[in-house]
């Protein structure tokens, strides 16, 4: 494991720190910096505890203006800044620098208006993603993208990693749903980057925004679309004997025209590990199982459950059931909102991969899976937002176990390998951030990495915003990603998982 | 290599080496759409083809001088579409123009723009390097976005050589709704459409009478029209309709002697300001015909929130509405990254570059 755990104690550290000091001393009221190691911890690491860094201090403005102010001193400074939200990041995006600012974000928090004629939320960066949905309920709306960290993720932090959900098959990802944001450069310079309108003049630098990670600016107000929430939900929930089969049958369900709201799959591992605490209802003796929703007016929903049954059973799924009740619909999803809880339980460490491949290839990879899991010696159980290609097998191994770290980052190396080869991607949604920064050489090449650079240096000259993250420079080019659950100490325990 | 993408990469070599600009073009239906058109063309239709098309997948590559047309038909014998209904503007269009245009029809404001289902894309860049970014998932954080970032790049970035799309199902049926009403009504009558969930995919009113699209299921869509009311139109007139107002071939696009304004601004921007004869995406964008000076119309898009494009007619002005300083700076910044010779299509976007 990769572990920084270099502790800013020498006097050139002391000195910095001191002149930080002086310089924010100007800009914010006390309460909202701190600076000693008992106060600064909990902010060493986000929802990837693994990787830990103490920062020279942390800042928590609590305005617009002050933010800005921030920036201006750090960038006078030279002091690297980087920006955190709720941090339940899995990627370790908003680990400190041991030379630099945490810029947190929470205290900028505020819902400033919800448009319920133009369907827009305007909101501060700390706002957290579910408080956006329950505000705008009351105009029957809501925001569409939902991880399942959506209590507690912010919406700056949503818009830095460009998150997804359960639902990105139909609804999109956080890229699909912000209208616009506004931030500043490190130059304490404000960017409006689209907005209310929906075509802006010149390159569409939003979309180089959203997902950037915290590297090229500080949002601090975010305009997100809202949608009429859907009358009706329901999900089916088929069994099949065979993963491959299982995999088929996602093809089968595009193929005739239908885009369900969700689309999830889990195996038997899965499955076995998640009943016994959920009790979901579901079938132990398949080989893997679909959940499928549909959503909308309750004629589309009927019609489309109607065509999603058809297509399953002609797929060859041994069983098909449909959720007559909401109460019935939120069981059969407990269990897949609990396997990664569920692999804690099972298991004293986890390892959780998060590629994405195109869909055809689903059968070929849980094959790939459980020949990797004889190579290795090691359990792996896999959920994939099976709609999107979007996988998370868990690897399951046991740390104290002499060997088996080793072997279990092997195995998550191997995977992420596969996944480039079949033409995925090696982080579908949790972000390259320092966790996967050595997997980014497996999937770009050295002249693609430049152009990250070049757009990196275009907003940030100076490289001071999130520094060392999310793209390699070449002497980084040797290591690989992982995200490693040691004892179960993930952070945010509490949360169902994706 | 192939063939075709060496005989553009020794083109874009040699005109790096010389020091003189190019610009890539397709079919050319969207030379209109620039600042300025400078440099020698370079002709993308050589290197076309679909790539790679599997319907269960919902994504197709495809080379950049593949014709549009033959996109859409592909997709068509599929029962599968672009949902962001490009308009071509001529049978010459070709995938890469459309991707390098980043323009979208009727369908923009209910289901996202050409940026919204761009997946991938290779960039042949003034070094001659191939450079792929984004690739044929649904979903991929791996760096930033600049498949995207090349959406509507104009080719001021470089040469746009594939690119892979996100593709959805064809809704299994249509009908389009007719109102006799005014603009105002038109607006109030979108909005209130908005914040509900209808199966409404376009909306447009012009010259006393709004039209609205919807799409979906056939239980879903007999609800729907009993909700609204309206006349339903012919099915074909619907179909005909529809596309001559993506490919404005309406009469109200026809003549160029009065400048044509293509206004972007908040849906719910009040009429009376804005003045748009031709209302499109529930009131995100307003067509007006105008000899108001460049200056007038600009200062009120601005003050509702939005940009003003002179469109088509007479150039008294830019065409694209002005960028703010900092934005101004970034765009320079990000061109140098990108093209530092300056070969790429300079002037197309902006003055200067
Ligand atoms: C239990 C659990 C479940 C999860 N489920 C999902 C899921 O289903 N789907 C999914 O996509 N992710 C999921 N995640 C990951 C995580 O919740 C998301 O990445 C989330 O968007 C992070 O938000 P945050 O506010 O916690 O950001 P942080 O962790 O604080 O920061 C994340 C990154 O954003 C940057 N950043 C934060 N705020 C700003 C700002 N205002 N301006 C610029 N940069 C900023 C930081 O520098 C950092 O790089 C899950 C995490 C947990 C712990």
């Amino acid at each position: 494991m990769s572990r920084n755990d270099a502790s800013p104690q020498s006097d050139a550290a002391d000195a910095r720190r001191a002149e930080l000091r002086r310089a924010l001393a100007g800009v914010l009221p006390p309460s909202c910096l701190l600076f000693d190691a008992e106060q600064t911890a909990p902010f060493e690491c986000d929802g990837l505890s693994a990787f830990r860094q103490a920062p020279l201090a942390v800042a928590l403005p609590q305005t617009e203006a002050q933010v800005r102010e921030v920036l201006h001193s750090c960038r006078r400074l030279n002091v690297p800044v980087v920006a955190r939200g709720a941090g339940t990041g899995l990627s370790g995006g908003a680990m400190p620098s041991a030379d630099g600012l945490v810029l947190s974000l929470a205290k900028l928090n505020r819902i400033l208006d919800i448009d319920p004629v133009a369907c827009t939320a305007r909101v501060e960066p700390g706002v957290r993603n579910l408080a956006v949905s329950d505000a705008a309920a009351a105009f029957g709306l809501y925001y569409a993208p939902d991880p399942s960290s959506q209590i507690a993720c912010s919406i700056g932090g949503n818009v830095a990693e460009n998150s997804g959900g359960v639902h990105c098959l139909k609804y999109g990802l956080t890229v699909h749903n912000v209208l616009g944001v506004r931030g500043y450069t490190i130059d304490g310079e404000e960017v409006v980057l689209g907005g209310a309108a929906l075509d802006t003049p010149g390159l569409d630098l939003l979309a180089l925004a959203i997902g950037s990670e915290g590297l090229l600016m500080i949002v601090t107000e975010v305009t997100l679309r809202l949608i009429p929430k859907p009358k009706v939900a329901q999900v089916v929930m088929a069994s099949f004997d065979d993963v491959v089969k299982a995999g088929d049958a996602i093809a089968a369900i595009i193929a005739a025209g239908i885009i369900p709201a969700g689309l999830e799959m889990m195996d038997r591992k899965a499955t076995a590990a998640v009943e016994p605490f959920v009790r979901a209802g579901y079938d132990l003796g398949a080989a893997a199982i679909l959940l499928a929703e549909s959503d909308g007016t309750a004629e589309e929903v009927g019609d489309e459950i109607a065509g999603i049954e058809r297509v399953l059973q002609a797929a060859g799924a041994t069983r098909c059931t449909v959720s007559r009740s909401e109460a019935e619909r939120l069981r059969f999803w407990s269990g897949r909102k609990n396997a990664f809880p569920a692999a804690g339980r099972v298991s004293p460490d986890y390892y959780c991969m998060d590629g994405t491949i195109p869909r055809k290839h689903l059968g070929h990879m849980l094959r790939a899976i459980e020949a990797m899991e004889r190579k290795y010696a090691l359990r792996c159980m896999n959920v994939f937002h099976a709609g999107d290609g979007n996988l998370h097998p868990l690897i399951l191994f046991d740390a104290h176990r002499e060997g088996e770290w080793d072997r279990a980052d092997r195995f998550g190396a191997d995977i992420l390998e596969l996944c480039v080869e079949l033409g995925g991607t090696i982080t579908g949604e949790h972000g390259v951030g320092i966790e996967k920064i050595g997997s980014m050489c497996v999937q770009f090449a050295a002249t693609e990495r430049e152009v990250f650079f070049g757009i990196k240096r275009a907003f940030d000259p100076a490289g001071l915003l999130n520094p060392g993250k999310a793209i390699p420079t070449l002497a980084r080019c040797a290591e690989y990603g992982r995200m490693h659950v040691h004892d179960g100490q993930l952070a945010f325990a509490e949360l169902p998982r994706f | 290599m192939e063939a075709t993408l060496a005989r553009l990469r020794e083109r874009i070599a040699a005109a790096v080496a010389a020091r003189t600009p190019l610009r890539p073009r397709g079919g050319g239906t969207k030379d209109f759409y620039a600042e300025t058109l400078a440099g020698d063309v370079l002709d993308t239709r050589e290197h076309h083809g679909i790539l790679a098309y599997e319907p269960s997948e919902l994504v197709i590559t495809a080379r950049c001088g593949t014709p549009l047309a033959e996109i859409e038909d592909a997709l068509a014998r599929q029962g599968q579409f672009l949902p962001f209904e490009p308009p071509a503007f001529g049978g010459e269009a070709t995938i890469g123009g459309v991707i390098a245009a980043g323009l979208s029809g009727p369908r923009r404001a209910s289901v996202g723009a050409a940026r919204d289902f761009v997946l991938g894309a290779h960039l042949l860049d003034a070094h001659g390097d191939v450079l792929r970014f984004g690739g044929q998932v649904m979903k991929n954080v791996a760096g930033f976005d600049v498949a995207r970032l090349l959406c509507g790049s104009l080719g001021v970035l470089g040469l746009i050589t594939q690119v892979s799309l996100k593709v959805l199902p064809r809704p299994r049926e249509e009908i389009s709704l007719r109102f006799e009403c005014g603009a105002v009504q038109a607006l109030t009558m979108f909005q209130r459409w908005r914040a509900q969930p209808l199966p409404v995919s376009a909306t447009c009113w012009h010259d006393g009478a709004a039209v609205a699209r919807l799409s979906g299921s056939s239980s879903a869509l007999r609800t729907a029209c009993a909700a609204l009311g309206g006349t339903p139109m012919n099915e074909a007139d619907a179909r005909a309709w529809w596309s001559s107002l993506r490919e404005q071939t309406l009469d109200f696009f026809r003549n160029d002697e009065t400048p044509l304004w293509r206004l972007s601004l908040p849906a719910t921007a009040s009429l009376d300001r804005s003045g748009g004869e031709l209302i499109e995406w529930s009131g995100a964008l307003r067509w007006l015909r105008s000899d108001a000076p460049a200056r007038e119309i600009r200062a009120l898009a601005d003050a509702l929130g939005g940009t003003a494009m002179l469109w088509r007619g007479a150039r008294s002005a830019s065409m694209f509405h002005p960028l703010a300083e900092v934005q101004r700076e970034l765009h320079r910044r990000l061109k140098r990254q990108f093209d530092p010779h300056g070969v790429f299509s300079p002037g197309r976007m902006n003055e200067g570059w």
